[in-house]
């Protein structure tokens, strides 16, 4: 086959930008890994987790609910989530009577539902606190249910009695009955990730990058600059949970 | 979602605690309220009430063979309950429920059943023959000494049981009390008040349920209603009640006086959704009119008759209300969210495996458990000549 110059163009061109775009998508998978620098076994005793969200930097578009429901294998159906985003709408003449939605745990996104200038409207992505000092493995009556060395709550579901009194005890509701197993399910910060060095899938995935992976232990995580230089809020600290999940430009009128 | 009022956390809208966990603080206080009048008798001496004495003994012992089986049909994974027992968690307030539950059997009731009956199970044994004679012979523990001094020992040892007793009938129903009071998530549970309000329902559900079977058991054996005993059964079911109904009021009011963050939720809860099983079945009907029916027969002179008819209709009042304050307690906590923005349904199946039929079920287990312990161990004999 003859290759007329005008071909020669052609493909040229195309494996440049596929080589560029390979190129790009090499780094992308090599930004989500920051941790992967250190190399060897993961040693628990070397980190301590907590997430960063920036409530204004989150759209609501729904990629971290549908990323962490596929990884995760959650069941699919509207009520149980380890993640979800809530819609809150402020009028400036109640602000202590906000009005909140989460159609389907936000997993399409929202569809628009107020005007301009018609009060305030923000996105509040929830998941687990992981809390340092957490009352659902406090109740857990037979220790199925525990914090790690590195901070991260879980469940041992060959463990599990499925007595719910953990799901009771949050209160934040981030915990469910996984009506297949009959086990107590939760938000893991994607543990299995973690611990190879890559970040929760819902950090992964997030377009805008409202949702940070802090590991407080390491002094080199930027979320130490990060913690320094923003106004930090946590969920409901009346609780006193020692809640993990670090909020950044949280509304006070948000439970 | 339908079913659900404003804003639910999602994880939230479906109820995770069901009427069979209704049921557990239920027949719980029934065992722990039937002993405490038991022990009345045994400890304070109240001749009055003696011929309840071995029938509340054995009431408190059906429902406390019952207690753990509503916990068991609700657990997702029933087969793995024992690990509480043998890996208790021991900061979790369910863990110790398995202990506290196997201290009040094992050492307190049946030991103290035990004692009471082991005449009558030796003299039976001896009166028998073939397997009969046996099942006796075990149940006796091959013990034949009923001697006067052996008998007073007996008398001794159970009286020091139900001095042991009475502190673990308060711990049975004031931990369970614990488990709801203790979550500190959820505002309508968490309070210092809940182990007492809990306890003294169960007092006054327990003493209830005993006039009732007392008055029930002697009209089936065709039996005359001895009535010192059921007035003096009645009386401390007034008093018990007046305290009970002073410690739920003095939370209520506390509620409403402070209005902390959680007040307008669940005020508009009790006004909306709680309204029927709240304020009409458990403070009405429940409540008020109980403790009027028996303040009649405090302040009249009423005869016999009418007398047994109040006592009956204010003992089946009672326990409805305390069912209504077990499920508000234990429903009404999960009916809003912990955001405080909205309300859930509770959709209750009917021949689900925890469903309204298997509660039922539940409920009537313990009588039919009692039935057959009153055939084996009757409880009139000394009853009867005690009256005498």
């Amino acid at each position: 086959m003859e290759t007329t110059r005008r071909d020669f163009l052609m493909v040229g061109t195309k494996l440049l930008v596929m080589t560029a775009a390979t190129a790009a998508a090499l780094e992308h998978v090599l930004a989500g890994a920051p941790e992967a620098a250190a190399a060897g076994p993961y040693n628990t005793a070397e980190h301590w987790w907590a997430m960063l969200i920036d409530v204004e930097k989150c759209i609501g578009g729904g990629h971290c609910v549908r990323a962490c429901k596929t990884e995760n294998n959650v069941v699919d159906e509207p009520m149980y989530f380890r993640t979800w985003v809530e819609r809150y709408h402020i009028n400036m003449s109640d602000p202590d009577h906000p009005i909140v939605d989460s159609p389907n745990g936000g997993i399409n996104g929202f569809s628009e539902k107020y005007a301009d200038g018609d009060g305030k409207t923000f996105f509040v992505p929830k998941m687990c606190n992981h809390c340092a000092d957490s009352p659902c493995t406090q109740v857990c009556p037979v220790g199925a249910t525990f914090r790690t060395n590195d901070g991260v709550v879980l469940v041992d579901k060959d463990y599990c009695v499925g007595c719910r009194y953990c799901v009771q005890a949050c209160p934040y509701g981030c915990r469910y009955l996984d009506p297949r197993t009959h086990t107590a399910d939760k938000c893991t910060l994607c543990y299995h990730r973690l611990t190879k060095g890559l970040v929760p899938a819902c950090v992964e995935v997030c377009p805008t990058g409202a949702r940070q992976i802090a590991d407080l232990k390491n002094p080199n995580d930027p979320a130490h600059e990060y913690l320094r230089t923003h106004k930090i809020q946590v969920l409901k600290p009346q609780m006193a949970t020692g809640a993990k999940v670090y909020y950044n430009g949280l509304d006070g009128a948000v439970r | 979602m339908p079913g659900v009022d404003g804003f639910m956390y999602p994880n939230e809208v479906e109820l995770q605690w069901s009427v069979l966990i209704v049921l557990y603080p239920f027949i719980t206080g029934l065992v722990a309220g039937a002993f405490i009048l038991a022990s009345l008798e045994r400890v304070f001496n109240v001749a009055a009430v003696k011929p309840t004495y071995r029938l509340a003994l054995l009431t408190a012992l059906a429902f406390l063979l019952v207690a753990p089986l509503p916990l068991q049909m609700h657990l997702g994974h029933p087969e793995r309950s024992f690990e509480m027992m043998f890996t208790p968690h021991t900061t979790s307030a369910m863990a110790m429920f398995g202990f506290v539950y196997l201290w009040y059997l094992m050492v307190v009731l049946v030991v103290e059943i035990w004692l009471e009956y082991r005449r009558e199970l030796v003299l039976a044994a001896r009166a028998s023959t073939g397997l009969k004679r046996l099942f006796y012979r075990v149940i006796t523990l091959g013990s034949d000494n009923i001697s006067p001094a052996s008998l007073r020992i007996d008398d001794q040892v159970g009286r020091i049981v139900t001095i042991i007793g009475i502190p673990s009938a308060f711990l049975l129903h004031g931990y369970v009390g614990f488990i709801f009071g203790s979550i500190k998530a959820n505002p309508w549970w968490s309070t210092p008040m809940m182990p007492i309000v809990f306890l003294f329902s169960a007092i006054v559900s327990g003493i209830a349920l005993v006039l009732l079977l007392y008055i029930a058991t002697s009209w089936i054996r065709r039996a005359t209603v001895d009535m010192p005993c059921v007035d003096a059964v009645a009386t401390y079911l007034f008093y018990a009640f007046l305290v009970d109904f002073a410690l739920e009021m003095i939370d209520l009011i506390h509620r409403i006086y402070e209005a902390d963050e959680s007040f307008r939720a669940l005020d508009f809860m009790v006004k909306t959704r709680l309204f029927t099983s709240q304020i009409v079945l458990q403070i009405g009907l429940g409540t008020l009119v109980p403790i009027g029916l028996l303040g009649l027969t405090q302040l009249l002179r009423l005869r016999d008759r009418t007398r047994v008819r109040i006592y009956v209709t204010a003992g089946v009042l009672t326990l409805v209300g305390i069912l209504a304050m077990r499920w508000n307690v234990v429903i009404g906590g999960q009916l809003f969210s912990k955001s405080f923005l909205g309300y859930t349904t509770y959709k209750m199946g009917f021949a689900t495996r925890e469903g309204l039929l298997p509660a039922v079920l539940v409920l009537l287990l313990p009588l039919g458990i009692l039935a057959a312990l009153v055939k084996l161990l009757p409880p009139w004999a000394s009853a009867d000549a005690a009256h005498s």
